[in-house]
C-alpha cells in the first residue's frame, strides 16, 4: 500500500500538449505511471507522446478511458477552470502544478471542491509519487526508491533534497507529497499526516514547513493527538527577515505568527524530532529505523 | 503590491465608502493650492509605504493655506523608515467624534476572505489582536454568498456601535468586501473609520495590499505601482521573472524553489557565513534566466562567493550549466563560485562544467559541503581583499 497515487492511478494529463504538460507526460510514462489521456481543448482526436489520447473535455477523458487521477499543466488564468472541471468530470484526486494563481480565485475554487467531494493536491507543488508504482508530478524520479517513509512537503526542491538524501542512505520512501506553497491550498498536512498514519506501508514522517501561516501549528496539534508513528520536522526560512516575501505567496511572516523558530518550538513540543538543517532529517530518520 | 492611501482611499470610493475631499500634492505650492481650493483646515499627509507616518511627523494638520504650504514644505523629502517622501495628499480636516477601525483579510487557515472590526480605532490592529484580541470581532464570508448584512450587523453590535449609525455601517462593510474581491486584494483596510460630528461615518485612512498574482489582470493597478520601495536589482529580477530580495551579506545564493533557496540560506547561517540574497530562478529555468540571475547577484558588491544549489526536477542540470558558462563569460569574473547540481541531466550539467575546466569554479555534492565551501571561499577572497 501507499497514499493517493499508486498502481492503480489511471491519469489524465490537462495541458498535455504544452511544453511542460509534453515533457513531464513522457517523464511520467517512462517512470511506470499510467498515463491514459490527454485534455487540450481544440485537440480532441490527436495522439500525444506516443500513444496517448487527447481529448477535448475532461469528461470525455473519463468516459473514454476510466481516468481517476488528473494532473494539471495549464496557466494560471485556465488552470481554476481545469480543476473545477476535473471535479466535474467525477476525478477523485486533482494535482495541480500551477504557480501564481490568484488567490481568490483559489478560495472559489477550493468551496466547490468542499461541495463536490473531490481532493485537490497544490496548487503550485511538484505533485505526488509512490517509488516505484506510480510518479504523478515533475520530480526527478531516479533519486526516489521504495520503502516505509512517507513525506509531506510544502516545498518541492527541498523535498527532492529529503529524498536525496534518504536515499543515499538506502533508505526508502513510501509516498513523498508536495502539497504546495500557496496561501490556499486543496490538502494540508493534517490531512496528509492522517493518510500516513492510516497507510500500513509507512513506517515513519518526514514533515517539511516554512515560515508563514500557521498550518504548521495546527500540524503540531494534530501530532500531539493523532500520530503514533515518528515524525521528523524541518522548517525552511530561519534566517528570513520578517515581512519579506520568500517567493512562495504562503511565507509571509506577519505579526509574530508563523515564524520558523516558533513553529520548531511547537512541533518539538508535539513530540517531533525537529531538524536544524536539511542534512540532519536523514540522521534522525536512520535513527528512528 | 501595497497602495498607499490616496490610491487605496480613491477604491474605495469607487465602491461609494465616504472619503475627505482631497488631493495629491509633490511640492509646497501644489499643496497650497489644494488647501485653497478645499478651503478651511486641511491635513497634509506624507505618502509613503510604511506605518508609524504620524509619530514620524509625517502628518500634520494646518488650519490655513500658508500653513499648508508650510508642513508640506516640512514633510516633502523628508525620511521616513528609510523612505522618502515624494507625495503628500491634503485632505480636508475632518471633526472627529469617535474612531473605530474596519479591515478585511485573506485567512489562509479559514480559507475565507475575513472581515475585522474593532472600537479601537487609528491602533494598528496587529498591536490590539496583542493586548486586547477580545476587542476584535470576525466574520468569515463565504466566496459563494458574499457578505451578508446580518454579518455586518454583528460586526456592529459586537464592537458596540451606537444603533443610529447601523445601516451606514453595513453600506460600509458590503462596499468594502465588494472592492476586496473585485481588486483582488489580500488586505484592504480603513483605520480609522470615524464617525464625524454630523453624524457621518468616513474612511479617514486607508491601506490595501492586492495580490500579485492578480496583477496581470488588473493593469490599472499594476501601473500604481510605487517602485521606490524595491531595490533596483529587485525591479530587474522581477522583470527578468526571477524571484530576489537583497540581503546583507557576502555569499551570493543562486537556487532552484522557493523552500530549497530558504534552507540554503539557513544553512549557510549554520556554517558561518551570511547570504547575500535570496534568489530563486523557478521553474524550468532557461540558459538566459541564469545569465541574468548571476548578472544581477554579481551587482551587489559585497558578495565576496557565490553558491548555486540546483536541484532539479522542471529545471534541468544541463541547461543551468550552459547558462552558468554563458553567464561566466559574458561577466568575465574571477568570483569563487561553488556548484551543485543534482536531479535531472545531472550528469550531463556536471560534465559540461568539467569540460569548460575552470580555475575558480568547486563543486559539491551535498548541501553542507556546498555551503561549508562557499564560507571557506567567500572567507578566503575577504583575506585577500584585507591585505590587498
Amino acid at each position: 500500500m501507499s497514499i493517493l497515487v499508486g498502481k492503480d492511478t489511471r491519469l489524465v494529463v490537462q495541458g498535455i500538449t504544452g511544453r511542460q504538460g509534453a515533457f513531464h507526460a513522457e517523464q511520467m510514462i517512462e517512470y511506470g505511471t499510467q498515463v491514459v489521456a490527454g485534455v487540450t481543448p481544440g485537440k480532441g482526436g490527436e495522439w500525444a507522446v506516443g500513444n496517448t489520447p487527447v481529448f477535448d473535455t475532461v469528461n470525455e477523458a473519463v468516459e473514454a478511458t476510466g481516468a481517476n487521477t488528473s494532473i494539471i499543466f495549464v496557466p494560471a488564468f485556465a488552470a481554476p477552470d481545469a480543476v473545477i472541471e476535473a471535479a466535474d468530470a467525477g476525478i477523485d484526486l486533482i494535482i495541480c502544478l500551477t504557480e501564481h494563481i490568484p488567490a481568490l480565485d483559489m478560495v472559489k475554487v477550493r468551496a466547490y471542491l468542499d461541495v463536490v467531494g473531490a481532493r485537490l493536491i497544490g496548487p503550485n507543488c511538484p505533485g505526488v509519487i509512490t517509488p516505484g508504482e506510480a510518479k504523478v508530478g515533475i520530480m526527478a524520479g531516479h533519486i526516489h526508491t521504495p520503502g516505509h517513509v512517507g513525506i509531506v512537503s510544502r516545498s518541492g526542491t527541498l523535498t527532492y533534497e529529503v529524498v536525496y538524501a534518504l536515499t543515499a542512505r538506502g533508505i526508502g520512501q513510501s509516498t513523498a507529497v508536495g502539497i504546495g506553497g500557496d496561501p490556499i491550498i486543496g490538502t494540508t498536512f493534517i490531512d496528509v499526516l492522517q493518510m500516513f498514519e492510516d497507510d500500513s506501508a509507512t513506517e515513519q514522517v518526514v514533515m517539511i514547513g516554512e515560515i508563514g501561516g500557521t498550518d504548521e501549528q495546527k500540524a503540531a496539534e494534530f501530532i500531539a493527538k493523532n500520530m503514533s508513528k515518528p515524525v521528523t520536522a524541518f522548517i525552511a526560512g530561519q534566517t528570513a527577515p520578517p515581512g519579506r516575501r520568500m517567493g512562495h505567496a504562503g511565507a509571509i511572516v506577519s505579526g509574530g505568527e508563523g515564524t520558523a523558530e516558533e513553529k520548531m518550538q511547537v512541533l518539538a513540543e508535539a513530540g517531533a524530532r525537529v531538524a536544524k538543517v536539511p542534512d540532519e532529517i536523514a540522521d534522525i530518520v536512520a535513527e528512528n529505523q | 503590491m501595497n497602495l498607499h492611501e490616496y490610491q487605496s482611499k480613491r477604491i474605495f470610493a469607487q465602491y461609494g465608502i465616504p472619503i475627505p475631499k482631497g488631493e495629491v500634492a509633490t511640492t509646497p505650492a501644489e499643496a497650497r493650492s489644494v488647501a485653497e481650493k478645499l478651503g478651511g483646515a486641511v491635513v497634509v499627509k506624507s505618502q509613503v509605504l510604511v506605518g508609524g507616518r504620524g509619530k514620524a511627523g509625517g502628518i500634520k494638520l494646518a488650519k490655513n493655506p500658508d500653513e499648508a504650504q508650510a508642513r508640506a514644505a516640512d514633510i516633502l523629502g523628508m525620511n521616513i523608515k528609510g523612505l522618502t517622501v515624494e507625495k503628500v495628499l491634503v485632505d480636508e480636516a475632518s471633526n472627529i467624534a469617535s474612531e473605530i477601525y474596519l479591515g478585511a483579510v485573506l485567512d489562509r487557515s479559514r480559507r475565507r476572505v475575513v472581515l475585522m472590526a474593532s472600537g479601537e480605532g487609528g491602533v494598528e490592529i496587529e498591536e490590539v489582536a496583542r493586548t486586547a484580541p477580545d476587542k476584535i470581532i470576525t466574520v468569515a464570508v463565504h466566496p459563494f454568498l458574499g457578505l451578508r448584512d446580518y454579518q455586518a450587523r454583528i460586526l456592529a453590535e459586537g464592537i458596540g456601535l451606537p444603533k443610529e449609525h447601523t445601516s451606514a455601517f453595513i453600506k460600509v462593510a458590503k462596499a468594502l468586501y465588494q472592492a476586496f474581491v473585485e481588486q483582488d486584494a489580500g488586505l484592504a483596510e480603513i483605520n480609522p473609520l470615524v464617525i464625524t460630528g454630523e453624524n457621518q461615518l468616513i474612511a479617514l485612512d486607508g491601506k490595501m495590499v492586492i495580490d500579485d498574482s492578480a496583477l496581470s489582470r488588473h493593469p490599472d493597478l499594476a501601473e500604481m505601482a510605487d517602485k521606490s520601495t524595491e531595490d533596483a536589482s529587485e525591479q530587474e529580477a522581477k522583470a527578468e521573472g526571477l524571484s530576489y530580495i537583497k540581503l546583507d551579506g557576502e555569499i551570493g545564493c543562486m537556487v532552484n524553489g522557493a523552500g530549497l533557496a530558504m534552507a540554503t540560506m539557513d544553512i549557510v547561517k549554520y556554517y558561518g557565513g551570511s547570504p547575500a540574497n535570496f534568489l530563486d530562478i523557478g521553474g524550468g529555468a532557461s540558459a538566459q534566466k541564469v545569465t541574468a540571475a548571476l548578472r544581477i547577484i554579481l551587482s551587489d558588491p559585497h558578495v565576496k562567493a557565490v553558491l548555486i544549489n540546483i536541484f532539479g526536477g522542471i529545471t534541468r542540470c544541463d541547461e543551468v550549466a550552459k547558462g552558468f558558462l554563458e553567464a561566466i563569460n559574458t561577466l568575465k569574473v574571477d568570483m569563487p563560485f561553488v556548484i551543485r547540481l543534482v536531479g535531472t541531466n545531472e550528469k550531463e550539467g556536471r560534465a559540461i562544467l568539467e569540460e569548460a575546466d575552470l580555475q575558480n569554479i568547486l563543486t559539491a555534492t551535498s548541501l553542507a559541503d556546498a555551503a561549508q565551501k562557499a564560507v571557506q571561499a567567500a572567507a578566503t577572497q575577504s583575506g585577500k581583499g584585507a591585505s590587498a
